[in-house]
């Protein structure tokens, strides 16, 4: 092998560039997330699977067409057929943040673990929070 | 015919991943094939580049286009003909920064005349350069989900490519670019002929699969929308070596494993392929050897050291006789005068 010191520092680099993931994951322990659930009610406005990946569109929604067009009420759309579905109020503060009371312990935790900012908190004032 | 392979190539590899997500073979899909993908690409990169050490250069040959180090008052181009091991790092810097060679890209035109003519065209190393650099801003954009907690740099780096703040999640710029410009690529193998001749399989395949790592991404993303949170609990759960296989991905799990598979796919193809320009441009001695062979002699490292110089005069000496017979000129006669002219 020629250049066996530049070839080979090289080849070095390269792994431990490569494998810089498994490097900054070193030492630390693979958690599960646990997220502070609402203390009554148990149906969220829209099916909960729906609403893990499906939530922020939701708010988007809410935003334009509360404030742009005042449309304020909103009837459940994602639930299966047959299901009772219900009216809310299209209302960040007033709807959501009625039952998930705490956004540290709710909406922060996937958020921070996903690397997600959400614009909400622009506008918004976020809840006072007594923990 | 080549292009027609790479599709059907890539299709396979979404209709295999698909059928197994399908069936249930989530570990295989999820644990399974990423790992071998790593240790595949990491220890196939590596072989590669100590072949390609072990492969002996026989000649100095940097490619240069300026001005050698000569004389004091000649002024030296120490970018286009570096001498010093310094300046090969720099010109090696703008080369893989950069791209600088691929900016002297020229097209070649027959007009009539007949008479050839040879334009500046950029449009390659545009598009080259885009690609690669959006291709860089997207892996470290996944850091967000590679490693916990996530690292600063990625939230610097998501809020300029999410600058426009158009829809939720929030559009990425570079998902954009990236799609446009592997299209370009595509499309310009396909529509210049001299270019359509010269590629093969191997020249699509990439790009085919590229282009269907970033379109299934950007489903994923936008379109049908998996829970990221268990795409992370996965994806780190990998890479802090405590694999799981999470439950709550979604009705659209399977569009994350194909993501995956597709990618992983991409890291077993890199070793094998032309992708393995990455490592090879540091390996090119027409790029990493000073133009010094005016100061240092280059050896040819497979010379044999038993075979000494053999210098004419000893070649004489081996042969006077016979050549003298034959009536050859000597340089020193038979009985050791000196041929001169007589």
């Amino acid at each position: 092998m020629y250049n066996k010191k530049a070839v080979l520092a090289g080849v070095v680099a390269f792994i431990i560039l490569m494998t810089a993931p498994f490097w900054l994951n070193a030492g630390r322990e693979h958690k599960k997330l646990e997220l502070e659930k609402p203390q009554f009610e148990k149906e969220c406005v829209e099916p909960i699977k729906w609403m893990r990946a499906g939530h922020m569109q939701l708010l988007d929604n809410w935003r334009n067409e509360a404030v742009r067009e005042s449309k304020r009420d909103y009837t459940s759309e994602h639930f299966k057929a047959g299901h009772d579905n219900k009216k809310f109020k299209k209302s960040l503060t007033l709807t959501c943040l009625d039952c998930h009371k705490n956004k540290k312990k709710f909406c922060d935790k996937c958020h921070t673990y996903a690397g997600v900012k959400p614009y909400c908190w622009e506008c918004h004032v976020a809840p006072e929070e007594k923990i | 015919m080549s292009m027609l392979v790479s599709l059907i190539a890539v299709f396979g590899l979404v209709a295999v991943s698909y059928m197994m997500e399908l069936v249930g073979l989530h570990t295989v899909l999820g644990i399974i094939i990423p790992y071998t993908a790593v240790l595949v690409f990491l220890g196939g990169f590596t072989y590669r580049i100590i072949d390609w050490a072990r492969s002996p250069v026989p000649f100095k040959i940097p490619t240069t286009c300026g001005q050698q180090e000569s004389l004091s008052w000649i002024k030296h181009n120490k970018l286009e003909s570096p001498s010093t091991t310094g300046q090969v790092m720099a010109r090696m810097f703008l080369e893989v920064f950069f791209f600088r060679s691929l900016f002297r890209n020229t097209k070649t035109d027959a007009t009539e005349g007949p008479r050839l003519l040879y334009t500046s065209d950029k449009f390659l190393w545009l598009g080259g350069i885009v690609f690669h650099w959006t291709f860089l801003v997207i892996v470290l954009r996944h850091f967000r989900l590679f490693v916990e907690p996530v690292p600063g740099f990625v939230h610097l780096l998501e809020s300029v490519d999410g600058f426009i703040q158009l829809t939720l999640p929030t559009f990425y710029m570079t998902d954009m670019v990236i799609v446009l410009v592997v299209t370009y690529l595509f499309i310009r193998r396909v529509v210049i002929p001299q270019v359509k001749y010269i590629s093969l399989a191997a020249d699509f395949f990439p790009l085919l699969l590229i282009l269907a790592i970033a379109l299934t991404g950007i489903l994923m993303r936008y379109i049908l929308k998996v829970n990221i949170v268990g795409v992370k609990e996965l994806v780190h759960g990998l890479f802090a070596l405590s694999p799981v296989i999470p439950d709550n991905l979604g009705s659209t799990a399977y569009i994350f494993y194909i993501h995956l598979f597709l990618v992983s796919s991409l890291l077993v193809y890199f070793p094998f392929s032309k992708l393995m320009h990455m490592g090879g441009v540091f390996m090119s001695p027409t790029r990493n050897l000073p133009n010094d062979s005016r100061k240092h002699r280059h050896i040819n490292p497979w010379n044999d050291p038993n075979i000494k110089p053999h210098s004419y005069e000893a070649y004489e000496d081996d042969f006077r006789k016979v050549m003298k017979s034959v009536g050859l000129p000597l340089e020193k006669d038979v009985d050791g005068e000196e041929e001169g002219e007589k």
